[in-house]
């Protein structure tokens, strides 16, 4: 089957079906044909046959493959939906087929190592900002696309998924990229902003899970909202704090991908990273927590990096340092309450 | 790359000066002007969006500043007839600007003539004048007169006048990848970029380009150099044209721009001081201008628009030159210290005044030690990818690259500006890379950056200013800490190459000892005073710290500051 000629115009790619990639295929399926990557045949077969994937209902326009050099040459853009824990790896898988043409706007909210050959997290003496890359840095590391954009904001995809009106943010330092996304991804209920600091915006999607764990963890112990208010504001200055460290712009974080995504994520039963705090705070033990989530929740992973690097470069941060504790050394979420709470720090803002 | 260097006799890759581009340029000299002159014109037509009264703006802005610039700085090298051109624009101006009787479309004409004619002046004297004669003979006085220089230096005795055991590329070691430079000349449009350190580079890169065979590059030069009647003779015949940094206006730099773009699409090798300006630090650039290198990536897209069968390919060339002494030295750094922090144009008054002076410098550059060497990088596409020999683009896994797919979008090569800013960022960021790696250390770099380090050590509580200003007396190293210190300096180096990060040159193999003696007998070894000696107590000390701080930072930027 010759897909190529079978679309009447270029179809737009989206590379991974979880639950985000379903509700950005469906979103660009409003205006375009879309042609799916899934690395499982069953699920691309169930795609083309049922459109469905998961309990999830897919626009009858979606097709799917699990051939990437088909997909990189029926495409121009592509939207990569896959976790970071694999992104490197698909990249790696794609690059052969990929050209400087091609336009690459991602949606993950994770980071990727990249150390020397023969080292790892354990041996490493030191972790340097070079060595934690966001997922754009990863596609230039892995690929010849320059073209980069990414998608960020209060992206919850059961919402998405349910046609609720929302709002992304798409970043790229390419103008065309940004204007792009938004032609694609613009409907009746569904802005898109652009902003040209790509790092800036990924960052503020990648730190906010650390604090939305937390938020979930302060709702499982049942506290109330002045906590909730208190964990909000101290978690913002926190992210600013790293994020420009990280090489963003304090404006980035104080948009819809920072701000707006922080107070969603720290407020909703269905993030994912806010689950995670909620059921530790509960008593749950974090591999049974993540051997029963149906996908990942980024922020375990940022945490664990993130903690690396405050203590290669001295820097300090509370909540992640303690939430760290709670995460991989049996802390209680109480006893890191605590320690918070004591956390000598007298001014309010300081990053202006 | 090789440490070593190559001495080597090139054959010129186009034994006919007529099949040279920039002879072809000079030729056609004429319609070549025109072709910026309507080409840049109609760039500003589109900036000022076409539109009537930003355009009477943008003239009237354009002749405020010109005639604050001859009345406040005027220059030996300015036309006579210069105030009277401006008040004949001032004139124009003012009699579109009072005739009610004309129509918009006739004020929009006669706005674009008074353009025009602004343009049609600038193109004029920024175009170079290449004569292949005056070419011939400065390449001959070069290097006839040094190499006698030389080897009266080096052969003792009476014949030594006539000795040829000597020449040149003994003092001057070309190293690097010169024979994919020679071959990539003739594949496509060379865009030679080197490191900028000293007023000598510009002749010694002329020097290096014919050596290696290559027809003329042409190159933009600061116009104040043409203040100096034996510069102004030597660029001439190298192909130079005029960079005018003191006109700042938009019209002035869209043409310069225009040139340069319309030389490297007419086929002609180019070389651009991305730094701008000499480093005023002793630093390897880090931060390029990156206006003129804008217009390779432009001119590069243009062949792609232009030329669909056979676009020309526009390779970048990183080129490093080293040295263990810049005659400027002192007055840079005066300089870079009275101005850190502060985003301006220097004067541009400085040791290289006069040209008796630079005689004497040559005779003594010739006649004693000091060498220099040019380190030619890997040639690169205009995104920084490395190129085969072939002039084929490739990744960092060997699989190749389509240049024209960085300028599509939707099938089709596309203009668009925004684009070509981030891809310019994009290729600055690349050069400065290769900067840093093809960079070779040398023995007098190591014993000024170690001593640099140290005193900093013993005075951490200083800043760097009041560090500065530290009396040099009260400074001294004793001779084995100084000596430990550079071995663990060296070895930082010596790691650093294997990583492919710096080169070092031949004589950093010899035993410490050796070393640091050559390095202190090479650091700035002509000033009057030196920024390192041994005393006689066997103490290292300095005559002037700035100096010293100078030739340190010729290794600043490579984290060996963590060592000491």
């Amino acid at each position: 089957m010759n897909w190529t000629k079978s679309f009447k115009t270029r179809p737009i790619g989206v590379i991974g079906i979880g639950s985000f990639g379903a509700a950005i295929a469906n979103l660009l399926a409003e205006k375009n044909e879309v042609l799916v990557y899934a690395r499982d045949e069953a699920v691309v077969e169930a795609i083309n046959k049922t459109h469905r994937v998961k309990n999830r209902q897919l626009a009858s326009k979606i097709r799917a493959t699990t051939d990437p050099e088909l997909l990189c040459e029926a495409c121009e853009v592509m939207f990569p939906m896959i976790p970071s824990s694999a992104f490197r790896e698909v990249m790696v898988q794609f690059a052969p087929f990929l050209h400087p043409y091609h336009f690459l706007i991602h949606g993950t909210k994770g980071l990727s190592l990249n150390l020397p050959e023969g080292k790892n997290l354990e041996n490493i003496s030191q972790l340097k900002r070079e060595n934690i890359c966001t997922m754009s840095e990863v596609i230039l590391q892995e690929t010849v696309v320059e073209r980069i954009g990414c998608l960020a904001g209060p992206n919850l995809a059961t919402e998405l998924l349910e046609h609720q009106p929302g709002a992304t943010v798409v970043a790229s330092r390419y103008e065309e990229v940004v204007l792009e996304g938004q032609r694609l991804l613009r409907s009746d209920n569904f802005q898109v902003y652009g902003n040209s600091d790509i790092v800036g915006v990924e960052l503020s999607g990648v730190l906010k899970n650390i604090i939305a764990i937390a938020a979930g963890a302060l709702s499982g112990l049942g506290l109330g909202d002045n906590a909730k208010g208190l964990l909000v504001s101290r978690g913002m200055v926190e992210l600013i704090h790293l994020g420009t460290a990280m090489g963003g712009c304090t404006k980035s974080f104080l948009g819809l991908a920072g701000i707006g995504d922080l107070v969603t994520t720290c407020n909703s039963t269905l993030s994912r990273n806010y689950t995670l705090g909620y059921r530790l705070a509960a008593g749950e033990k974090l591999p049974d927590i993540v051997a029963d989530m149906e996908e990942v929740a980024e922020g375990i992973n940022t945490v664990k990096l993130v903690k690396r690097y405050l203590e290669s470069t001295g820097m300090r941060a509370p909540i992640t340092e303690n939430l760290y504790k709670v995460l991989f050394e049996n802390f209680k979420v109480e006893t890191a309450l605590q320690y918070l709470m004591k956390y000598p720090s007298y001014t309010d803002i300081d990053f202006l | 790359m090789a440490d070593d260097y190559i001495k080597h006799q090139y054959d010129p890759i186009l034994p006919e000066k007529d099949e040279w581009p920039v002879v072809r340029l000079s030729k056609g000299r004429k319609a070549f002007i025109q072709q910026v002159v309507a080409s840049s014109s109609e760039k500003i037509k589109s900036l000022t969006g076409n539109q009537v009264p930003a355009l009477k703006e943008e003239l009237e802005l354009t002749l405020y500043r010109e005639r604050m610039r001859i009345k406040q700085n005027p220059w030996l090298v300015d036309p006579d007839d210069e105030a009277s051109f401006w008040s004949g624009v001032k004139s124009s101006l003012l009699s579109v600007g009072v005739d009610q009787k004309l129509t918009e479309d006739e004020k929009k004409e006669r706005y674009l003539a008074i353009l025009t004619g602004i343009t049609q002046r600038y193109s004029e004297e920024i175009a170079s004048n290449f004569k292949h004669s005056h070419y011939k003979m400065t390449r001959r006085i070069v290097t006839f007169g040094f190499s006698r220089l030389l080897n009266t230096a080096r052969v003792k005795g009476f014949k030594s006048i006539f000795s040829n055991q000597y020449s040149l590329q003994d003092k001057i070691q070309i190293i690097g990848e010169t024979d994919q430079l020679r071959d990539l000349a003739s594949k496509g449009t060379i865009v030679m970029v080197p490191t900028h350190f000293s007023n000598l580079d510009s002749i010694l890169i002329g020097w290096t380009i014919s050596t290696l065979g290559l027809p003329p590059f042409i190159y933009g030069a600061g116009l104040n150099l043409f203040n100096i009647q034996i510069f102004a003779y030597f660029m001439n015949a190298l192909g130079a044209y005029k960079v005018d940094r003191r006109k700042k206006n938009q019209i002035y730099l869209e043409t310069l721009k225009t040139y340069s773009r319309e030389a490297i699409q007419f086929g002609c090798h180019s070389l651009f001081f991305p730094g701008g300006t000499r480093s005023r630090s002793g630093n390897i650039e880090s931060k390029l201008k990156l206006g003129l290198l804008s217009t390779a990536i432009e001119a590069q897209r243009a062949n792609f628009q232009n030329n669909t069968e056979n676009p020309g390919k526009v390779f970048i060339v990183p080129v490093t030159i080293n040295y263990h002494f810049v005659l400027e030295a002192p007055g840079l750094i005066r300089d870079y210290l009275n101005h850190t922090g502060q985003e301006r144009y220097y004067s541009e008054s400085d040791e290289f005044s006069t040209s008796y002076r630079i005689s004497k410098f040559l005779v003594k550059f010739f006649t004693k030690g000091s060498d220099i060497s040019v380190s030619i990088g890997r040639a690169m596409d205009i995104l920084g990818n490395y190129v085969d020999e072939n002039g084929n683009s490739r990744d960092q896994h060997g699989r190749p690259i389509d240049c024209r797919d960085y300028f599509v979008s939707n099938g089709k090569v596309t203009v668009d500006l925004q684009r070509e800013e981030e891809y310019t960022k994009k290729l600055g960021t690349r050069i400065v890379e290769e900067f840093h790696k093809i960079n070779r250390v040398f023995s007098s770099h190591l014993v000024a950056f170690t001593a640099f380090r140290l005193i900093k050590r013993a005075n951490s509580k200083l800043d760097l200013f009041s560090l500065l200003r530290v009396p040099e007396e009260d400074i001294h190293l004793s001779y084995e800490t100084f000596k430990d210190a550079c071995g663990e300096v060296l070895d930082g180096i010596r790691q650093l190459r294997a990583e492919g990060k710096l080169h070092m040159a031949p004589h950093l193999e010899m035993p410490l000892e050796e070393i640091i003696r050559h390095g202190l007998e090479n650091v700035g070894m002509y000033h009057a005073k030196r920024p390192l000696i041994r005393t006689e107590q066997g103490h290292v000390v300095t005559e002037d710290i700035s100096l010293l701080y100078y030739y340190h930072n010729r290794l600043d930027g490579y984290e060996l500051d963590k060592i000491i």
